[in-house]
């Protein structure tokens, strides 16, 4: 492998970690921050009770998905130094706005609510937390607007002098429409996510008949944040899709498999094709689907990756512009899927958990604490999905990954900062897990109030 | 005034924040092991930055994206010439940010004690020996690109600038410690901060004048005069009990070294050790109209981090007794 490949492999392993922590913060915060506001408004010592309980998970995770986005900052440097002169211009500046409206924000008032429960008022100590879960929301769109310009580069000149791309609109940027559907998108994917937690580690109290009052009610509200989550991750995502046949329409065809231009295309659901020759042996398609997908019309016409492999090379000259396809096709199918299975599982939850009831089958219980990692493949394919699909390019139509890599850097370097790295974050997720687990079957402190008046703070709490 | 200058002291101004406020977490994390004798005390210890070290440790990060965003081929050579240093910074990082979230929640807290000491240590040291090589000089190509290697940047002058900061960062948490703690653990990180003082002097005295006496410019030795002031401050200060005086002379020294050597850098931001090759503060700067939207964003935004991070220094004012409850 050479310094190209070792990092790609470094940057996407490091990034799809970062983001297995990055939804269940965005998700857990909000929940966290409305559990206390039950607690402030009605005085009721449950809410203070799951309020601490789930705050704790929280906090267990924040930590996690602080100490991997340090890593992110840098990498962009170190590892597309070339991608960095190339861009920096424009996308340095959502980055480093990032930094100083979001991260500031998230970062100190976290720090106030997690030491602040006996210095400052209630309604101040309340006003902490949604001040960092509106900074953590404000991260992902910050971060977005950044990712969404590589994959629809708008607001930029090319200077012929310097050979650089220039901002000419920031507002451009910042209003991106690739920006304002993905946003949606990826915050319904952590509020399915945070759904999803939340219902399975209260199954798992629920089957061992532990707190069945407290646990009930949070495995009710939060499979019910996971369905209507759901209802609009698969809106967004259909948003999405739609703008990406009109700008990325290579990503869309091997989304689909999709060889031909077609109009009243089917949306494959099982495909076994043949990458070199350009065609599938085995298409399972549901009639129109596709069409009516990316057009919103029974009879629209979608690009075929030949059709546009043959326009491209004309466009952009000599060279292979499709990505790989079986990833991109399987990526997509399987985001949807383990998405709307997740989905399922919530409104078959709140089914069985109507008007009172409990389920005495374990079953049940068990499928939804298996179900928790259902959100976090279904986030990571749409990643893997949404970057790999984009390949050739760095920049969608501008650079090409392999231009972007940093000249300087040689494989021995790469190849230890990746096992570096690997490693290192293979023993820090059992050690989360090992916490997480911990904190689970502690459950819910009896008196919480009692700790926070500690002279020494212990730690966290 | 230039939007490229703006742009290099505010990168400036925010390195010296960074320095200065990660410089006593560093500084705490390194005497962690030193002062705690046990685990009341060592708990006490680590309570002293609980509440604020992420949001210190996020001036690295707004350091280093609006060198992204104003200089965008300085934050290309220096983090991918400085590949390797900068990967044991942020392993180092990782740990302790890890370390001091887990720590109070785990069944075996001496590990992460290991883990916040060597995680502490190593960037203390590391930071020096970068900002040293950064004012020295480094090998760049005509792309700006670094052709040296690791042993380039080990060099004595720049490992005797990690020592520097090493040494500074040290005394300031002490200082720190001090300040924030009472009794008997009080007592012990005064002395300590007594008998650290005069090293930082020597060490960062040494480093100093070899900087000034190579890169100096007359203005320099004046901040270089008040950094070394800034230490004796410190150190006549806790001889006197005034604790707060003491901290905030050195807060002053670390803020001068900081001014010294980006002093010494300007214009350039990363000298080549072929002249020709420099990055400059013109030839790594963004464009105009990147340079003045971000000014407007930092002008809004500056103050009010500034606001309400100095609020929360204010909420958790009040001295932590080793005793509990
Ligand atoms: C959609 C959301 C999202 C995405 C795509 C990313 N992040 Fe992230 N990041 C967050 C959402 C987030 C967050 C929710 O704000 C985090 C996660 C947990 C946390 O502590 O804050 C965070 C933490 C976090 C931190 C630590 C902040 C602190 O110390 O408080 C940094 C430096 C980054 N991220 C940087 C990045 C970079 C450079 C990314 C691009 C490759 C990236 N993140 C992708
Ligand atoms: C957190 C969610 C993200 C995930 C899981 C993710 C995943 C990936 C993956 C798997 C790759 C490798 C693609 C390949 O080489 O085939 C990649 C590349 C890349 N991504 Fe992302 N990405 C994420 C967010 C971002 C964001 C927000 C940005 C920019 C702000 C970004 C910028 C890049 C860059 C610069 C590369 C390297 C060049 C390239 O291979 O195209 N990514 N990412
Ligand atoms: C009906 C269901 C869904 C549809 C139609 C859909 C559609 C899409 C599309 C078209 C993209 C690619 C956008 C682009 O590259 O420009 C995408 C990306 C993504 N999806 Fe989905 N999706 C669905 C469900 C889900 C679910 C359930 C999750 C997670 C819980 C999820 C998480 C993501 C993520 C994290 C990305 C990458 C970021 C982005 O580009 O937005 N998706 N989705």
């Amino acid at each position: 492998m050479d310094v190209l490949d070792l990092s790609r492999w470094q940057f996407g392993i490091t990034t799809v970690y970062h983001f297995l922590f990055v939804p269940l913060t965005i998700g857990l915060s909000v929940i966290v921050a409305g559990l206390q506001t039950a607690w402030f408004r009605t005085r009721n010592p449950a809410y203070l009770r799951l309020t601490k309980f789930w705050g704790k998970l929280f906090l267990i995770n924040f930590a996690m998905g602080v100490v991997t986005g340090i890593v992110q900052e840098f990498q962009f440097g170190m590892n597309w130094s070339d991608y960095s002169r190339f861009v920096g211009d424009v996308f340095g500046a959502p980055l480093a706005m990032e930094g100083l409206m979001a991260f500031f924000l998230e970062s100190t008032f976290l720090g106030l609510w997690i030491f602040g429960w006996d210095r400052l008022s209630p309604r101040l100590h309340l006003a902490t937390i949604w001040t960092a879960a509106v900074g953590t929301n404000l991260s992902a769109y910050f971060i977005l607007a950044a990712n969404s310009w590589m994959q629809h580069p708008v607001g930029y000149r090319l200077n012929p002098e310097t050979g650089r791309a220039e901002l000419t609109d920031i507002w451009a940027v910042l209003t991106n429409s690739t920006t304002l559907v993905t946003f949606p998108h990826v915050l319904f994917g952590a509020f399915v996510t945070a759904g999803a937690f939340v219902a399975g580690v209260s199954a798992w109290q629920l089957l061992r008949r532990r707190h069945v009052e407290l646990f009930r009610t949070s495995a009710r509200m939060a499979m019910a944040v996971t369905l209507v989550a759901s209802a609009g991750v698969a809106l967004s995502g259909h948003l999405q899709a739609q703008i990406m046949t009109e700008q990325q329409p290579m990503k869309m065809a091997a989304a689909e498999a999709l060889w031909e231009d077609e109009t009243s295309a089917g949306f494959s659901l099982f495909a076994v094709g043949d990458v070199t020759g350009g065609r599938n042996h085995v298409n399972l398609q549901v009639p129109y689907g596709l069409s009516l997908l990316a057009t919103d019309t029974l009879d629209g016409r979608v690009e075929g990756i030949n059709d546009i492999q043959a326009r491209y090379r004309a466009l952009y000259g000599p060279g292979d512009y499709r990505p790989v396809v079986g990833l991109a096709y399987w990526s997509f199918r399987l985001m949807i899927g383990f998405g709307a299975l997740s989905g399922l599982l919530a409104l078959a939850g709140l089914w069985v958990t109507r008007r009172g009831r409990l389920p005495e089958n374990p079953w049940f219980h068990r499928v939804a604490i298996w179900g928790i990692g259902l959100p976090f493949l279904a986030n990571s394919l749409g990643w893997v999905f949404t970057e790999m699909g984009r390949q050739p390019w760095t920049v969608f139509g501008v650079m090409r990954t392999a231009a972007a890599v940093s000249p300087g850097v040689d494989v021995t370097e790469v190849a230890i900062t990746l096992t570096g790295f690997t490693l290192l974050y293979a023993a820090l997720a059992a050690i989360e897990v090992r916490l997480l687990l911990k904190f689970i079957r502690r459950g819910p402190e009896d008196e919480p109030g009692r700790e926070a008046a500690d002279t020494v703070p212990a730690l966290s709490y | 005034m230039e939007l490229t200058t703006v742009w290099f002291l505010l990168i400036a101004v925010l390195w010296a924040g960074y320095l200065v406020l990660e410089g006593f977490d560093f500084g705490v994390g390194i005497l962690l092991p030193l002062l705690g004798r046990d685990e009341t005390d060592r708990r006490t210890i680590l309570a002293t930055i609980g509440p604020v070290w992420d949001g210190n440790e996020v001036w690295l990060l707004v350091a280093g994206g609006a060198t992204f965003a104003a200089f965008p081929e300085w934050y290309a050579t220096l983090f991918s010439g400085f590949y390797l240093p900068l990967f044991l910074i942020l392993v180092a990082l990782i740990l302790r940010g890890v370390a001091i979230e887990y720590r109070g929640k785990s069944d075996s807290p001496r590990g992460w004690d290991r883990a916040m000491f060597l995680g502490s240590l190593l960037p203390a040291f590391l930071w020096g020996v970068a900002f040293a090589n950064i004012v020295r000089g480094v090998p760049l190509d005509a792309a700006h690109e670094y052709t040296g290697s690791l042993p380039t940047l080990l060099n004595p002058y720049a490992l005797l600038g990690g020592l520097a900061t090493l040494t500074l960062f040290t005394l300031h948490g002490a200082l720190f410690l001090t300040l924030r703690t009472e009794g008997d653990l009080r007592a012990r990180a005064a002395v300590l901060g007594r008998r650290l003082a005069p090293a930082a002097l020597a060490v960062g005295g040494l480093f100093l004048v070899i900087t000034q006496l190579t890169a100096g410019k007359p203005l320099t030795w004046v901040t270089a005069a008040s950094a070394a002031a800034g230490i004796g401050g410190s150190l006549l200060a806790t001889l006197r009990g005034r604790d707060g005086w003491a901290f905030a002379a050195s807060a002053v020294a670390i803020v001068a070294v900081a001014a010294t050597l980006f002093g010494d850098l300007w214009p350039n931001v990363m000298p080549a050790l072929d002249p020709a090759n420099s990055l400059t503060v013109d030839n790594a700067a963004s464009s105009p109209y990147t340079l003045t939207v971000m000014t407007w964003v930092a002008v809004v935004f500056t103050p009010l981090v500034l606001a309400y991070q100095g609020w929360t220094y204010w909420i958790f004012r009040r001295r932590l007794t080793g005793g509990g409850s």
